[in-house]
């Protein structure tokens, strides 16, 4: 079953009297439960399809489906809606909410979706766990290291277990160990819930944990290959 | 609505992450309310005030007269009524208080002086509720009786006529047939009141007296009748209606004194528009403060979108964030006012200040008079406004682009 569809999409930035093609007739299909990791060079445009997929950015042309349903032409809404309710963000930036301790960001996607106190408590709780802030909890995010953060970032996006994960750089401010043991938490997602992963990564040791690894080039996919994960 | 409890959180902690803007704010709202309500208490304490005095001279809220009466007091148009018919009318009718009364202008002399009054040819016992003279503040002694055969004056009015309790004065007005009604009066009493207008204007003699000086028998030229709230006459007015025929016009004191009527309806109207004029103030401090609020965290609006929250989510977010603030300043606001207010309510002397606001029916007490319907309205209409002025940055923020926002730099 196809998790992501994307036919034929481009994407352009002007910037200054120069246009960017971000994304350059781009098509790409994702099945459920498939580990996928992007990678290029910074400005390659893996970050843009990332976007494209979570309807955050609407491509100029082509046609986005994520869960069967068409992403480019929704509603804000709509979108809203489905990102909600099927998929979760990590960001490359630590893109907490200041103003929310480790939990209550953790607890932020659930609440909106109406999700009870307790099964908010128990689940966030036992995520900050497997995340290794537990302790952390109560702090803001002011209180937490730049590591700490992302973390917290990570839980937020796969506690409410969405179907589909996006994540730029997720392992970015984290050290060696900490990057592994959220792969390890990714892969164990992807394998028991079939949660489909779409990673945006420079890091090699997060390349290892992917099946397949698609490489791209100002825009366009240059290489995707299957691979077998760590 | 179950949001709502989550958008309420996040507005009041993003209310208190820049909290010194915020008491800033605060301290604005607080003080508008405060003069908002102080002020109209001082106001509605003035306006009262001079109703007050004003229903006082007239007095009453409902009055019937002869149609003509009212454009010629004179006494040929008077209501052709006796005292026992105007009992068998209106005697068990459960009107808080009523009396029929001989009004009419007259001239009274001393052997110095004379001065243009008003007659009152009144029931001491019946009039008590309606008059503006405190009977046992009265120099001498108030009316005995509708018999009476003397005369109470303004102590103003005996400064003019230069004359004195126990001393004549000669009483001259005009019978229904044109002719001189004229009769001798020792002056029993010397009474004193909020205006000096009315000391200088008004002179009382019982109206049994009155009737046999003028020669009408047992009529009178006004009923009047007393209700329980100056603001709504109208229960007694259709009652008064409904014992009356066409030969009587019935009015509201409002018709008889039409510029303290109008003042009334005018007062109202200038409540609002003080409330208004200052909540205009208030608002470019609260739109700014707005504006600032979500210009400063442009990202944190564009991941709560990337999130999953709709864009009416952030709309209501913000608009709450506005309705608290507001509502934590009108609160404040209240109480202090309620605490100001309060102590002065036993009355200002404006004396110092206030020479020559008589010519405006104004007395040299203020008594400020704090109502809950001005306070509620104060509030209602600032939270009102408040809505439509956070509306503007509500909407912008709202209409983020997710991935524009989260990838705004600064």
């Amino acid at each position: 079953m196809t998790a992501v569809r994307c036919v034929d999409i481009c994407k352009t930035y002007v910037q200054g009297d120069e246009d960017i093609k971000a994304l350059d007739h781009l098509s790409i299909e994702i099945e459920k439960g498939e580990f996928v990791c992007l990678m290029s060079p910074s400005g390659g445009g893996k970050t843009t399809l990332l976007n494209a997929i979570g309807g955050l950015d609407i491509p100029d042309s082509g046609e986005v489906w994520v869960a069967g349903r068409r992403v480019d032409q929704m509603s804000k809404g709509e979108l809203a809606d489905l990102r909600l309710a099927n998929i979760g963000f990590v960001f490359q930036a630590y893109n907490l909410i200041p103003v929310l301790t480790a939990r209550e960001n953790v607890e932020f996607v659930m609440q909106v979706q109406g999700v009870s106190a307790r099964a908010r408590r128990e689940k966030s709780m036992a995520i900050i766990e497997e995340v290794g802030l537990k302790g952390l909890e109560d702090r803001r995010p002011a209180e937490m290291s730049g590591g700490q953060q992302q973390r917290v970032a990570v839980a937020r996006a796969i506690v409410s277990r969405p179907a589909l994960v996006l994540a730029d750089e997720p392992t970015a401010n984290l050290d060696s160990h900490t990057s592994d043991d959220l792969m390890a938490l990714f892969t164990e997602l992807n394998e028991h819930h079939k949660t489909t992963f779409v990673i945006a990564t420079h890091d090699q040791r997060v390349m290892r944990y992917a099946k397949r690894l698609v490489r791209m080039l100002d825009g366009r996919i240059v290489e995707d290959t299957l691979q077998d994960a760590a | 609505m179950r949001i709502v409890p989550v958008l309420g959180r996040l507005a009041w902690r993003y209310l208190w992450r820049n909290h010194r803007r915020t008491i800033v704010m605060l301290s604005a709202i607080t003080v508008g309310t405060w003069a908002m309500i102080f002020m109209m208490a001082l106001t509605r304490g003035m306006v009262d005030q001079m109703i007050a005095d004003g229903i006082s001279v007239i007095p009453g809220h409902v009055l019937v007269h002869d149609p003509d009466f009212l454009d010629d007091p004179s006494i040929g148009n008077r209501v052709k009524l006796d005292d026992d018919e105007l009992e068998a009318r209106f005697g068990d009718a459960g009107f808080t208080a009523w009396a029929s009364r001989v009004r009419v202008p007259a001239i009274v002399t001393s052997e110095r002086e004379s001065r243009g009054v008003t007659l009152l040819g009144i029931d001491p016992v019946a009039e008590q509720s309606f008059s503006f003279v405190d009977y046992a503040a009265v120099e001498g002694r108030f009316l005995e009786g509708v018999d009476d055969n003397g005369i109470v004056i303004g102590a103003k009015l005996a400064n003019t006529l230069e004359t004195r309790v126990g001393k004549r004065v000669v009483l001259m007005s005009q019978d229904p047939d044109n002719d001189i009604a004229d009769r001798g009066f020792r002056v029993v009493g010397l009474f004193h009141a909020n205006m000096e207008a009315y000391e200088d204007g008004y002179v009382f003699i019982g109206k049994r007296t009155a009737q046999k000086m003028l020669r009408i028998g047992n009529e009178t030229t006004e009923v009047v009748f007393l209700g329980d709230d100056y603001r709504n006459v109208e229960p007694v007015y259709d009652k008064v209606v409904a014992a009356m025929d066409d030969a009587f016009r019935v009015s509201r004191w409002t018709e008889v004194d039409t510029y303290l009527g109008t003042m009334l309806k005018t007062m109202d109207g200038f409540m609002v528009v003080w409330v208004v004029v200052v909540f205009l103030a208030l608002s470019f401090g609260l739109v700014n403060t707005l504006v600032m609020a979500v210009f400063e965290r442009v990202r944190e609006i564009g991941l709560m979108l990337a999130l999953g929250m709709k864009p009416s989510m952030i709309l209501g977010q913000i608009i709450i964030e506005s309705m608290l603030l507001l509502a934590v300043g009108l609160f404040i606001g209240d109480v202090l006012a309620y605490a100001t207010v309060r102590p002065l309510e036993s009355g200002i002397d404006i004396s110092i200040v206030g020479e020559g606001m008589e010519m405006f029916g104004m007395s040299s007490m203020l008594y400020p008079a704090l109502y809950l319907k001005d306070v509620v309205m104060a509030n209602v209409v600032v939270l009102v406004l408040g809505f439509f002025a956070s509306l503007s940055p509500a909407w912008r923020a709202s209409r983020y682009e997710p991935v524009e926002a989260i990838t705004k730099v600064g």
